[in-house]
């Protein structure tokens, strides 16, 4: 497949980058959507209240970064840029504020993760170098006890 | 509006091919359809083909020109339809609607998938594409992890054992030793399942539908023209279609497929028939899980009784709703666009009662469902031996 990764980024270092410079708001800082219509949550980010559609007002909002686990995984077959992670914890997180997002859980050994176990954000590396040069960073989580 | 029916099938061996090519694929999944139907290349007025991403597997796009071209159809109005595994299952519908809306009365609908041509990786990486790149892809999740979270849900809320998941496995595994089409056709035993390596907990490796390459073509009809050239058409009476979001972790449950609630919902009603009505079912069984899945969201049992229901044995071939008499995908093979047709086909076969060991007696109608990613798209539709009225 010509070396290029398939992963988002692609061969071209250009993309690669603006993709996750793009990103870097909600990736780094946890920083989602709020509608002032409903009051519900959204993270990740989305551009329109699927609730209130049209009648939405989409507003920026920090989470904090508290959660819980609801659902998670011990990835043993690591797709590329995470063969040397595993075996890791994927999970699904859900966020005091109500939304749910996809993470790792990190700090931890697997057989000490359980649902409903309470999570904290934490600011991490996400993969390793790839073809274009990037490190990329974002949220994983770990155990607050 | 016309009836819709099935006049010819065509079905490729599913497995690995490294002396095989896409194209070499399905234009032998096409050709056989054609002369199943027993009409003339010529007469085919449009094609659909289902393909999730030849971009990223073969660096092949223009699929649907690509396909009209090798089978020797330039000329008519070719069609890739994509929507990740469930592709080949709303190709066949963008097919029926064709004929339905009457702008056309012979239609072929087709899937492909040539997986083996990348590596392991790459075909992973590719795979991931259905999921979201951005927040789920992004964190290292892979496809088996996000259905080992929806099996983990389904253990917490309903009790489901990773044996009852295993039973998956072994039925269809027996299943697919019937099917001369098939990529496995051995029997698997349940601790075989059990002690197989672990890819994503509780999912192991005997738990995973297979990479595979494979085609499989439909010729469809209306009722006129079918009534003309084929003495035992198959009829479509029920198509519907739904969509959910594209994470899983946006979806209002993770123990139900949505999309498949309202999939089906909108199918039975079209055909008017309730879930026991059904003779047999073809479900999307990518992984155990999403079997025990289907069944409860299609409305076999209720929701949380698919694994107990998997134990009863209900879902054998001597059951009380025979699921996957293919051996589904874990057996017979997943190429990903070609799987909504190879249902189809195996639909067809068990309504014409050509479906060898594996055949349903007295089998009138039957069910597929196929998914797409983690269950943000599915298609389901109802065959029938007759057409009710």
């Amino acid at each position: 497949m010509c070396g290029a990764h398939l992963r988002e980024g692609g061969a071209e270092m250009t993309e690669g980058l603006a993709l996750h410079w793009r990103l870097l708001q909600p990736r780094y800082n946890l920083i989602g959507n709020v509608c002032r219509t409903c009051g519900q949550h959204y993270f990740p980010p989305r551009n329109i209240c699927p609730a209130c559609r049209r009648r939405g007002v989409i507003e920026k909002f920090k989470f904090s970064g508290e959660g819980e686990v609801y659902t998670f995984t011990v990835v043993r077959a690591a797709p590329t840029g995470f063969e040397y992670q595993k075996p890791y914890v994927v999970a699904i997180i859900k966020l005091k504020e109500g939304a749910l997002c996809t993470a790792q859980i990190v700090d931890c050994k697997p057989e000490e993760v359980e649902i409903g176990k309470p999570v904290k954000m934490v600011f991490r590396k996400i993969m390793a170098d790839d073809d274009a040069g990037i490190i990329r960073y974002g949220y994983k989580f770990k155990l607050k006890i | 509006m016309t009836d819709v029916a099935i006049i010819g099938i065509g079905i490729t061996q599913f497995g690995e091919f490294w002396e095989r090519s896409y194209r070499d694929l399905i234009t032998e999944a096409g050709v056989k359809a054609i002369k199943d139907a027993g009409i003339d290349g010529i007469e085919v007025q449009a094609l659909y083909v289902g393909s999730m991403t030849p971009g990223l597997f073969i660096q092949q796009e223009h699929i649907g020109s690509l396909v009209a071209d090798n089978a020797g159809l330039t000329g008519i109005p070719a069609t890739r339809v994509e929507s990740a595994c469930a592709s080949g299952g709303i190709a066949l519908r963008e097919a029926y609607i064709a004929i339905k809306s009457g702008i056309a009365d012979i239609v072929v609908a087709g899937g492909v998938e040539k997986m083996t041509d990348a590596s392991i990786e790459h075909a992973t990486d590719a795979l991931a594409g259905a999921a979201d790149q951005e927040w789920e892809a992004f964190h290292g999740v892979t496809f088996p992890a996000l259905y080992a979270m929806m099996a983990r849900r389904h253990m917490l809320e309903y009790g489901t054992t990773e044996e009852q998941m295993g039973m998956v496995a072994v039925k269809n595994h027996h299943n697919g030793a019937f099917n001369p089409n098939a990529q496995f056709r051995k029997p698997v035993t349940l601790e075989e399942v059990m002690n197989s390596s672990p890819v994503a907990d509780p999912l192991k490796l005997l738990d995973c539908s297979p990479i595979t390459d494979g085609a499989a073509a439909v010729i469809l009809a209306s009722r006129e023209r079918a009534r003309e050239l084929c003495e035992n058409p198959v009829w479509i009476t029920g198509s519907g279609q739904a969509s959910d979001t594209l994470a899983l972790h946006d979806r209002k449950s993770m123990c139900r497929t949505e999309a498949a609630v309202k999939a089906s919902k909108v199918a039975y009603k079209m055909a008017n028939v309730s879930p026991a009505d059904l003779d047999f079912a073809e479900v999307h069984d990518c992984f155990t899980i999403a079997e025990i899945m289907a069944i409860e969201s299609l409305g076999f049992c209720k929701l949380g009784e698919g694994g107990k229901y998997t134990e009863k044995g209900e879902t054998s071939l001597k059951g009380s709703m025979p699921v996957n008499t293919s051996g589904g995908l874990k057996a017979k093979g997943h190429p990903v666009g070609a799987t909504g047709i190879a249902q189809a086909v195996e639909a067809v076969l068990q309504l014409r009662g050509k479906a060898e060991k594996r055949q349903i007696d007295g089998a009138k109608v039957g069910l597929t469902h196929n998914v797409g990613g983690s269950g943000a798209s599915c298609v389901v539709h109802i065959f029938e031996k007759e057409v009710r009225k």
